[in-house]
């Protein structure tokens, strides 16, 4: 477990910046590629515009929940004139965080009768 | 794309520079994507749409880190921060509030339409030693016929009358009035009408217009006052109207206006001097043609009537009724204030100097790792402003506090209220001149730093010619602080002497232990002088048989409460023409009442209860009037005219200060006061009774208003004081002025110190390598101190000069108001250049002691 508490002080998380560990949750990405991951996976439900996509990955990167990374991903991917975000420890305590946050809250809506439609 | 990149400039530049490009080239993507014109269209919206949303919160995000941060960097600071909004406050708010008053009583036009129109008209005897003097009603009537420069000219005067019938019977100030002075000044009334001319008529029924003060106190703002009856001196008078609020004219005293009806023996003697009169001037009219024409109407009236000898007609605006004293007063206070906004811009110029100096470094830092222009300037202007605005909002609340205590010194006889709104334009100059000193001494430094890419300024100790030239300006900065401060030292002490000279003069009665109040008789009900004799009688000797009490008498009026009550007299014998041979003051008075003031009776004897209408008719004189007129010869037995008869004087008595303690009085002449016929010298009937005690007075308090409502149960009491406290309220003006003052030099000072310390601190700490160096080699603690010491006695020295002279510039200024003590006072200069030295020597302690403590090991190596 992470103990460190900082997660914890950051939640609820804002909807755009928990999109955008996701998208970043598995590989790193630079932005355009993070506006078509959560595209893609939200099947077009949530467009992140350019504005509100680097003033949150501003903050992120404030909040050390990114990180730039600078070694390169191999060269036929690269577009050496991109930025690539990395998840940092803590993004990924935070997002894994935000994620019981919901959970427990799903939970609780059952509990009084708000069951989503089973699958 | 162009478009796009200018959207983009709505972002702050830190932000643009890290991620602008990335955002046009994702625009460019979703453009080649678009597929149709209506795709393109719909993108445009919303960039724009994003662009109007984020640009925004990231302005706010960046705004709200440079304010967060600022405050961090301030909490580290906290005397900094303490001291800097401490200066900015004083500076706004004394500079507001002195303003706001000055404005008030100076500047703004008096509260009527067209008031610049509104001009007051005296009789000007200047010949005699009168240049304004009251009017009387026949020439106050001619001059009303036969002046065509106006447009209305009205006349009034005030009298205490009493009030019965809602109540305790009750004092009020009530100004008798021309019923057209509402049509002059153009007011109407709240409720019901003014005083119309039908209530002139000598058989109409009386009529009063009451004041909203009495209106509210009396008569609990029933607005359905309007055709009730009151009771004034004992005649019924019906409410036919109510002032609006901050009507006050001629003076805030007054509570009632009633019709001023002229009797046929009023218009016989032009001597009767006692109206005052204002006019409209007409339009086009300017003040001096009125004069000429008011001077050439005088002249005629001279040549007709033997009473108006010497009498000419003067006029000024009604505005600048202001006495000098008054306006030099108030004058100096706005240089005070002057003073101490000079002074805390300075001092916040010095501090954020200061903080500069040190904080170079730092910024040096940051631009080295690439923070741009705009965010360091964008930083210190953000730390500026929180500092203006938290100084600005201390200020204001200052004004406010303090607006009410120097309102004491508006004057009294002004028809505006007493306290001043703070003025608005005021406090915005203020708070712009301060705002704009934090700015400016603020940012320059970032600026320079931009500017200055010179590595060394990261090097410790580093000796560019940023902490030279700061050194230079600062030291310029504490001189103008020193100098206003010894300005505002000296005046303040000059005032202070001053103070104690007035309050050092022998009133020539005795204040301790003397109790008085008013019993104003009404007529007619006593319009017989035995009749007020029996009332006067009935008090005195139950007063006189109190358990504690020494003595009692009545008189006319108390010194210094009525300063008035001159007289002409003649030794010739017959009526006194034209001015007589001198003018004397006045009073009616009972037996007895030398004692119970402590006037000295030098030779002869005192007034008699035995003195009447048909005994021989005498006087009472003092000595400066026996020296006048019979210098070095026994003046008893000789005889003056005086009091519409011919006396004999019997008794010499030592001379009082009627006029206060700061001015001359006249001689004094004291008559019976049974020997006045019926009807005769109303103005001159004794109402004031003077109690001596040895117990306290004020215990005596309820027994002799016991005694009065015994005599006559309807007569109301009002005045009660003690003596003392009428001579303590003589030098009232003074005391606030002097606190006033000395307040804001005490400020000023305290600044001045800060500043001198700050700038020692600096020259040390911007010196230590200096320092170190010369103690390695050898140089002896006292060596380093002189050397410090040095420096700021240098500075104290260069601002106590110039101070010195701006202060004997503004004592002579104040010399009006500094009652003989004169502008180049040698004590108070000293006093106030030894206040600065010792300040300096404070100032220099611990920046000394801070320079012997250096180790010039360490001071050398951080090379």
């Amino acid at each position: 477990m992470h103990d460190d508490p900082r997660p914890a002080t950051l939640l609820p998380l804002p909807t755009a910046t928990f999109h955008i560990l996701m998208a970043v949750a598995g590989e790193d990405r630079h932005g355009y590629a993070i506006i078509q991951n959560v595209a893609a996976r939200t099947g077009g439900a949530v467009r992140l515009s350019a504005g509100t996509l680097y003033r949150s990955i501003q903050r992120m990167l404030e909040q050390d929940l990114l990180t730039e990374v600078h070694d390169r991903p191999l060269p036929e991917d690269d577009d050496e004139r991109r930025r690539y975000y990395r998840i940092t420890e803590l993004g990924t305590a935070v997002a894994r965080a935000e994620a019981r946050r919901l959970t427990a809250l799903v939970r609780l809506a059952a509990a009084s009768g708000f069951a989503p439609e089973q699958a | 794309m162009d478009l796009y990149r200018a959207l983009l400039r709505c972002y702050p530049s830190s932000f643009r520079a890290e991620y602008g490009e990335e955002m046009v080239k994702i625009f460019a993507w979703r453009r080649r994507e678009a597929s149709s014109a209506s795709v393109v269209i719909a993108l445009w919206a919303e960039a724009f749409a994003d662009v109007a949303v984020n640009a925004s919160r990231v302005q706010w995000d960046v705004l709200a880190q440079d304010v967060r941060y600022t405050l961090r960097a301030l909490g580290r600071a906290r005397a900094f921060a303490f001291t800097a909004v401490l200066v900015a406050a004083l500076g706004i708010g004394a500079t507001t509030a002195a303003f706001s008053i000055a404005d008030h009583v100076l500047v703004r036009p008096l509260p009527f339409p067209e008031s610049d129109r509104l001009v007051k008209l005296w009789q000007d005897q200047t010949q005699r030693g009168f240049p304004r003097i009251e009017v009387s009603p026949a020439n106050y009537l001619d001059w009303k016929r036969l002046a065509t420069s106006f447009d209305g000219m009205a006349a009034y005067t005030t009298r205490s009358i009493n009030l019965v019938g809602t109540g305790d019977p009750e004092r009020l100030d009530a100004a008798l009035v021309t019923p057209n002075l509402f049509n002059v000044l153009q007011v109407h009334a709240r409720y019901g009408r003014t005083l119309a001319s039908v209530d002139e008529a000598p058989n109409g029924t009386p009529v009063v217009v009451l004041s909203d003060g009495v209106w509210r106190a009396k008569f609990g703002a029933d607005s359905g006052v309007l055709g009730r009856n009151i009771v004034l001196n004992d005649v019924a008078h019906t409410i036919v109207g109510v002032m609006p609020a901050g009507f006050e004219f001629p003076t805030r005293d007054v509570d009632v206006w009633t019709a001023l009806q002229f009797r046929p023996s009023d218009l016989e003697d032009r001597n009767d001097l006692f109206l005052h009169v204002v006019a409209r001037l007409g339009t086009g009219v300017t003040v001096d043609a009125a004069a000429s024409q008011m001077r050439a109407i005088a002249a005629e009236l001279e040549k007709q009537f033997r009473d108006n000898a010497q009498t000419s007609a003067s006029l000024h605006l009604l505005r600048d009724q202001v006495s000098r004293q008054s306006r030099t007063l108030l004058l100096a206070l706005v240089g005070a204030a002057m003073c101490m906004l000079l002074i805390s811009c300075t001092n916040l110029a010095n501090l954020l100097l200061a903080r500069a100096f040190v904080r170079q470094k730092e910024l040096a830092v940051r631009a080295a790792l690439g923070a741009g222009w705009e965010r360091l300037v964008r930083q210190t202007l953000t730390e500026s402003l929180v500092l203006a605005a938290l100084g600005g909002v201390a200020g204001v609340l200052l004004a406010v506090a303090a607006t009410p205590l120097v309102a004491r010194l508006v004057p009294t006889t002004m028809p505006i209220p007493d306290v001043p709104s703070v003025d608005l334009r005021m406090l915005a100059v203020a708070a712009l001149v301060t705002i704009g000193t934090g700015v400016g001494f603020g940012v320059m430094p970032a600026l320079r730093v931009m500017r200055n890419t010179d590595p060394s300024s990261l090097r410790e100790g580093g000796r560019t010619g940023a902490g030279r030239s700061t050194e230079r300006l600062r030291s310029a900065l504490v001189v103008a602080e020193v100098s206003a401060s010894v300005v505002l030292l000296v005046a303040s002490g000059l005032l202070i002497k001053a103070l104690w000279n007035v309050q050092g003069v022998n009133p020539g009665f005795r204040t301790e232990n003397v109790l008085t109040l008013r019993t104003a008789l009404p007529l007619p009900k006593y319009d017989s002088t035995e009749q007020r004799q029996q009332f006067y009688d009935r008090v005195i000797a139950g007063v006189r048989a109190l358990p504690g009490v020494t003595n009692a008498a009545y008189t006319s009026a108390l010194p210094m409460v009525m300063r008035g009550g001159i007289w002409a007299i003649s030794l010739n014998g017959r009526a006194p023409e034209a001015g007589g041979d001198g003018a004397v003051s006045l009073r009616l008075a009972t037996s007895g009442y030398f004692d119970t003031l402590g006037i000295q009776l030098l030779r002869g004897r005192d007034l008699s209860h035995a003195d009447s209408t048909t005994s021989p008719f005498v006087a009472v004189v003092s000595e400066s009037f026996a020296r006048r007129h019979w210098p070095g010869e026994n003046p008893i037995g000789r005889e003056v005219f005086v009091a519409l008869f011919n006396r004999t004087i019997v008794g010499v008595v030592s001379d009082i200060r009627v006029r206060g303690l700061e001015q001359e009085s006249e001689p004094q002449v004291y008559v019976p006061s049974r020997q006045v016929p019926d009807g005769g010298l109303i103005f001159y009937h004794p109402k004031d009774l003077v109690v001596s005690a040895s117990v306290p007075p004020s215990s005596l308090i309820p027994e002799v208003r016991q005694i009065i409502r015994k005599v006559d149960a309807q007569q109301p009491i009002s005045d009660v004081r003690l003596m003392s406290d009428v001579v303590w309220a003589e030098s009232a003006a003074r005391r606030a002025q002097v606190r006033v003052l000395s307040g804001l030099a005490a400020v000023a000072f305290l600044l001045a110190a800060v500043g001198l310390h700050g700038l020692m601190t600096f020259v040390v700490s911007s010196r230590t390598r200096e320092i170190g160096l010369r103690t390695a080699l050898g140089a002896q603690p006292a060596e380093i101190v002189t050397m410090i010491l040095r420096r700021g006695l240098y500075l104290a020295g260069v601002g106590v000069l110039f101070g010195m002279f701006l202060a004997y510039a503004a004592g002579r200024y104040l010399q009006s108001l500094l009652a003989g003590v004169s502008a180049s006072d040698v004590p108070t200069f000293a006093a106030a250049v030894g206040l600065v030295v010792c300040m300096t020597l404070a100032g220099c302690l611990l920046p000394a002691l801070r320079a012997l403590r250096i180790d010039p090991l360490t001071a050398i190596r951080t090379e």
